[in-house]
């Protein structure tokens, strides 16, 4: 039940906000094209537009019907989408390198994910650690990356039952989606390590460490390592590694 | 200063204003009252801007000892009222005395009952809000439900002289039987003619799993195309998901802002407020209008709403 549009689909989402459709699936171009056009439309500063919400696949732009209608809105978003013509703009995002305890205590499903796929937990760390992720969209809860992809040697299904309660740092697994909860909240994500590093802070401006376009590596440390940059972190002083690419 | 003192929280009380806007695309929610009508009515009857914080009552009344002269207002679902044990009115100017309490009962007509304070609640501006973020431990007071032993904070602000009241035929009355106006799609593609045919015709319960999070309904499930899910995309409040049980969810103020299940129909803005008063054992009803008659009402509402003011009664 994927499908990749032949054409760009714009359908009003309720009476304030315009949904601009480039497909259903997961696919780096396809989210390229959603994080390029967010970018135009921002920078176009059209007047009634109040907020965009880029995803995998769509772009949510939320308007005052007062102060523009909803036809002049999708033609204006047309032409920008039409000039971009699905090009995908070779911005440099950053990386960011996010340390993570495995297994244990901080991952209670890594020993699954191993036995699933016949390899062991040490296996799953190596694969896990192998890739950059792209951040595809934030949502779900504040700050909450959705990375991709996992390679599919370790790409695992959520869980039968969520958990009512995953700690805050919490690194999980959800098919080919990989991914970390910035704070406590209830899911079914197969929770593989979990990182002492903050991705939110409603203080921050802007409160969310990553956006989409960004990208995010993680590398395995040691409990005692944990607890060191958890105090650091606790005390303000952690540096979080990252690169302009 | 402070301003009143928690004797008992209520089931469910919490510090809102109108919202927390800008921050969906960091997975923020709007938040803010589920009935803001109700609250910007509350404000005016004690001259606040709109948006000053109320705090927003569930089901059940908190009660309160004032530690302050002060003015207040009651507004939104039907609860009773008690100052010093007597019985006080809703939807108008409430004179308080330090050392006075404020009890409720039960909501005994809609859901949420909201109550206004002269210059408005003083608690912490987060990502330029007060509202309470529960999930998100963000706003009104340290992200959470008010428990016994809080104490509430407001301004040093002039009392007012002319109490106001709300005309009678404006106030909201409310029924355990809702209707409300969606538009259709943008997934509507991923559904049966005989399922759209389902959702617009049917009557569905609001289940006991419902809250500022979201309301699950139960009735007649409705019949999708193909598959019930769909790559994770952004939410709105209003929004109706249906996943594979067939039964629909609507989104509310503190829902998430991304989810994976296929979106029948949104709930437009001038009827969220309504819906915000339905509580578990309501009956709601789906009612279709197009995008030009959505945004008429929404223009009628804004008009309604910037009018309010002018409409109320001077009492004293």
């Amino acid at each position: 039940m994927s499908r990749n549009y032949l054409f760009v689909r714009y359908v009003p989402f309720g009476d304030t906000a315009l949904v601009v459709e480039f497909g259903d699936v997961i696919d780096l171009t396809l989210n390229q094209k959603v994080v390029a056009l967010n970018e135009a439309v921002l920078g176009a500063n059209i007047p009634g537009v109040e907020e965009t919400v880029p995803t995998y696949r769509s772009l949510l732009i939320r308007y005052d019907p007062a102060k523009i209608t909803y036809e002049n809105l999708v033609a204006q978003i047309k032409i920008l989408e039409e000039t971009l013509g699905g090009k995908v703009l070779n911005k440099k995002g950053r990386k960011f390198i996010i340390p993570v305890a495995y297994g244990g205590i901080h991952g209670p499903d890594l020993k699954d994910v191993a036995e699933y796929h016949g390899l062991t937990e040490d296996q799953v760390v190596e694969i896990h650690c192998r890739r950059e992720y792209r951040v595809y969209m934030i949502g779900f809860v504040a700050g909450f990356p959705y990375l991709g992809e996992v390679p599919e040697e370790i790409a695992t299904p959520r869980l039968e039952t969520p958990r009512l309660k995953v700690p805050a740092g919490s690194v999980g697994i959800a098919e080919r989606q990989t991914g970390i909860y910035p704070c406590e909240a209830p899911g079914g994500w197969r929770i593989i390590g979990r990182t002492p590093v903050k991705l939110f802070d409603p203080n921050w401006q802007p409160p969310a460490l990553l956006k989409p376009g960004d990208f995010v590596k993680f590398v395995p440390v040691s409990e005692e390592e944990f607890k060191r940059i958890e105090e650091l972190v606790e005390a303000g002083a952690y540096k979080l590694k990252s690169e302009d690419v | 200063m402070n301003l009143f003192y928690v004797m008992k929280a209520g089931f469910f009380t919490t510090v809102q204003d109108l919202g927390r806007y800008g921050y969906l695309k960091y997975g923020i929610p709007i938040s803010g009252a589920m009935d803001s009508f109700s609250m910007i009515a509350a404000n005016l009857l004690v001259a606040n801007s709109p948006n000053s914080a109320c705090l927003e009552i569930t089901l059940i009344g908190p009660e309160l000892k004032a530690l302050a002269d002060t003015q207040i207002a009651v507004t939104g679902g039907e609860i009773p009222v008690k100052i010093n044990g007597e019985d006080a009115p809703m939807w108008q100017t409430l004179t308080i005395r330090k050392g006075e309490t404020i009890s409720f009962g039960k909501v005994e007509r809609g859901c949420r009952s909201y109550l206004s304070v002269r210059g408005g609640i003083n608690t912490p501006v987060v990502l330029g809000s007060r509202s309470t973020y529960t999930r998100g431990k963000i706003g009104g007071i340290e992200g959470r439900q008010l428990r016994s032993g809080d104490v509430i904070c407001g301004f040093n602000v002039q009392p007012l002289e002319t109490r106001l009241k709300m005309p009678e035929d404006m106030i909201p009355k409310f029924s355990d039987d809702f209707t409300v106006h969606v538009v259709l799609g943008p997934q509507l593609e991923m559904f049966t003619d005989e399922g759209v045919q389902t959702f617009l015709s049917s009557r569905y319960r609001v289940t006991i799993e419902s809250d500022r999070m979201g309301y699950r309904l139960d009735g007649p499930p409705i019949e999708h195309r193909g598959g019930a899910e769909v790559v994770s995309d952004a939410l709105l409040p209003g929004a109706v998901q249906v996943p594979k049980n067939g039964k629909p969810i609507v989104i509310m103020r503190d829902a998430q802002t991304t989810g994976g299940y296929p979106k029948i129909a949104v709930v437009i803005i001038s009827d969220l407020d309504l819906l915000g008063q339905a509580k578990p054992n309501d009956m709601v009803r789906f009612s279709e209008i197009t995008l030009k008659e959505a945004h008429e009402q929404l223009l009628e509402y804004r008009k309604k709403l910037s009018s309010l003011t002018q409409d109320l009664v001077r009492i004293s």
